[in-house]
């Protein structure tokens, strides 16, 4: 997927227009949200389970070269076949070979951001391969040939008619009225396609290096039947997912979905070790992980460390006043709201995102609900400088930024400055009390006016108030 | 091995850049921490006994959308699934796993039930199986494949049942998981933690049931076995 985050300003500011958009935010504000906090209320052990959470990815990313050995040991001893790719490229290109051994035509895909990430989709059907997305809300994204706006739920911009209408588009028949009739239609298709299919690729949450399981989660099922049903199974995930023993997952599936979607526990989390057993009458035959860097050990070295305990919750987007007003198709990839700002630079280049960590107001209610507390703003403030070192920001930006700092680091001509320019504007509005136009304030001045200052400066006052007190 | 896997992992070790005095200690930090089994943290709401957990376990279940029938022995199976599939105005059939619990139920003896042992097809619409474990924590079952309980009776049929015995509801998952990891064949193939029927929000404004798996799951909770 070619980034389209250069172009943030333009898209968020459409979609501050959209009233569909804004009733979906909606939801989301009042559904995860509030739904999270009650469930985080419900378990007093909530932020001691946090701290753990950080412990243990802290410790796993210091030994991640040790873990990730570990894990491929036990993981091809239960009969799994483990593929290292570097980036997405290879990732693809491993793939490709695996549902071609597989002589493969259909090919079902439970939700995947990683596959999101290297374009596995348009790929795989640029080579012929049909395939087909079972997550709901990924299906209908497929259908409408969109992309992901949320990373739990990729839907969620669209309304019931707009399904309404996709389904019967591909389905035949007349559009359906309600969510039930839309879910058992669905269903109903897709029970088929599982039925076809030869390979079936999912994600991962987690790897576990004790048993050389994966872990899976949904509220659909629909991993179970994607792996379960067609005679080659692929998981897909990134080099982080790695936690040391079965009782450390449990720490992180407590988290999980609370932060997620205030459920206490999602319907089905599924640990799989190897492919089917020899006396077993089900599950796949063969068993791959294709394990993803893609960039992540480059994170590993610096301040960027700590984006690696992410699992993926999306508690951040849902709690952002950013991403909650703009969407997130506004970010223009496939990570959105504030994890997105901080990943996105790293898979993209900071030179065809800059904006986004600049699409933050710092209020740090992300990291204040973070599980893994990932501090958000302050990676973003990283990429910031960043693109400032670069010269990246529009030139007026630049320069405002670099005058404001000259008069920042010398205080007496800082205050010296205000007060000048305060009198001036004072005695500018004295008439009217406000300004309907400011130069260089139109952000301000166009849907409000800007009252003119009065008096003294804070600092003046503030001085002259201590002054008289001592 | 692969020269991808030799470059990855020598781009993290690079990374990490951890002094070769510390790698022996390393080591054995990872190995030590593999060995160790026990519980991180166990939440106090999953520390409860006897009824107090099977009344957490059916109050969280029912909350997500599970029906429970309580039984107070084996022999009460047959007629109480072939109640439970009248209710729902289902076909009298079913296909089960060939777990010894299921074979002692002698739910074959039932004239106006019929019953298949094996994996469930597309047209089966009642799967039963047998759950290892449950957890009282969040209303939780834990199933494990075998070759006599395949994974796709709790996955494809439309109605799910599950034998669960009392006894083996737990408080948290780490008791499941300690009581699956005393049996033979650990670890099997795939552990299933089911929480409820499967169920969708991505069609606004509901949560719907049944999105791909079970829109039914009907537990039956038996107090003494064998």
């Amino acid at each position: 997927m070619e980034p389209l985050s250069l172009a943030f300003r333009e898209r968020a500011a459409r979609a501050l227009h959209d009233p569909v958009l804004a009733t979906a935010m909606q939801r989301l504000e009042r559904g995860w949200q509030a739904a999270r906090a009650r469930a985080a209320a419900d378990l007093p052990e909530f932020e001691a389970l946090r701290d753990a959470a950080v412990a243990i990815k802290d410790h796993v990313l210091a030994n991640l070269d040790l873990y990730l050995e570990e894990f491929e040991r036990r993981f091809t001893a239960a009969g799994g076949v483990i593929h290292w790719a570097r980036d997405a490229a290879e990732a693809r290109a491993i793939i490709l070979d695996i549902c071609r051994r597989a002589k493969a035509r259909t090919v079902t895909k439970s939700k995947s951001m990683v596959a999101e990430e290297i374009g596995l989709n348009a790929y795989l059907e640029a080579q012929g391969l049909r395939v087909i997305e079972t997550d709901l809300g990924e299906y209908i994204i497929q259908l409408a040939g969109d992309v992901p706006s949320h990373l739990v739920g990729p839907a969620v911009h669209m309304t019931r008619e707009r399904i309404a209408e996709l389904f019967a588009k591909a389905h035949g028949g007349p559009p359906k009225q309600d969510s039930a009739a839309l879910v058992a239609e669905a269903r109903q298709v897709l029970r088929q396609r599982y039925l076809e299919a030869d390979v079936g690729i999912t994600g991962a949450n987690f790897l576990i290096a004790e048993t050389g399981s994966i872990v899976t989660v949904t509220n659909e099922g629909n991993a179970e039947l994607t792996q379960g049903l067609p005679k080659v199974h692929i998981a897909l995930t990134g080099i982080e997912k790695i936690v040391p023993t079965v009782a450390e997952a449990f720490v992180f599936l407590r988290l999980l979905a609370r932060s997620a979607t205030g459920q206490e526990f999602s319907a089905y989390t599924t640990f799989l070790t190897g492919p089917k057993r020899e006396d077993e009458r089900d599950g796949p035959q063969e068993m791959h992980l294709v394990l993803l860097d893609n960039g992540r050990s480059r994170m590993l070295g610096g301040p960027f460390r700590e984006m690696l305990r992410c699992i993926r919750c999306g508690a951040c987007m849902n709690h952002c006043p950013v991403y909650l007003a703009a969407g997130g198709h506004a970010y223009g990839w496939v990570y959105v709201g504030p994890m997105g700002s901080v990943l996105t630079p790293h898979f993209v280049g900071i030179d065809k995102s800059w904006p986004l960590p600049n699409a933050s107001t710092f209020c740090g209610r992300c990291e204040e609900v973070c599980p893994v507390r990932i501090p958000l703003p302050k990676l973003m403030r990283l990429w910031r400088e960043e693109a400032h070192k670069r010269g990246l920001a529009p030139p007026a930006a630049r320069v405002g930024l670099t005058l404001w700092a000259f008069f920042a680091r010398r205080p007496a001509l800082y205050r010296l400055a205000t007060r000048l320019a305060m009198a001036a504007l004072g005695a500018l509005g004295r008439r009217r009390g406000r300004f309907s136009r400011l130069p260089f304030a139109s952000g301000w001045t166009v849907s409000r006016e800007f009252p003119a200052p009065q008096g003294p400066t804070f600092t003046a006052q503030w001085r002259a108030a201590r002054g008289a007190k001592g | 091995m692969s020269e991808a896997r030799r470059a990855i992992l020598a781009r993290i070790r690079a990374q990490l850049a951890r002094p070769p005095s510390a790698e022996e200690a390393a080591r054995h930090d990872v190995a030590a921490r593999l060995a160790r089994t026990a519980p991180v943290l166990i939440p106090a709401r999953a520390q409860l006994e006897g009824e107090a957990r099977i009344a957490l376990f059916c109050e969280k279940a029912r909350t997500l959308g599970c029906a429970i029938e309580r039984l107070p022995d084996l022999g009460a199976l047959s007629g109480a699934v072939l109640a439970a599939l009248r209710r729902h105005n289902l076909p009298l059939e079913l296909v089960r796993a060939a777990d010894p619990l299921l074979d002692a139920a002698a739910l074959e003896a039932e004239p106006l039930l019929s019953v298949r042992i094996g994996v469930p097809e597309e047209s089966d619409a009642v799967g039963l199986t047998v759950a290892l474990a449950g957890v009282a924590e969040t209303g939780t079952i834990m199933l494990a494949s075998s070759r006599a309980r395949p994974t796709l009776l709790a996955f494809l049929p439309e109605t799910s049942l599950v034998v669960l015995p009392c006894a083996w509801i737990k408080g948290s998952y780490e008791e499941a998981w300690a009581m699956l990891r005393a049996l033979p064949g650990w670890p099997p193939r795939s552990v299933n933690l089911v929480t409820g029927p499967s169920r969708t929000g991505d069609i606004p404004p509901s949560i719907e049931l049944g999105a791909h798996g079970p829109k039914r799951l009907i537990l039956f909770l038996i107090d003494r076995i064998g």
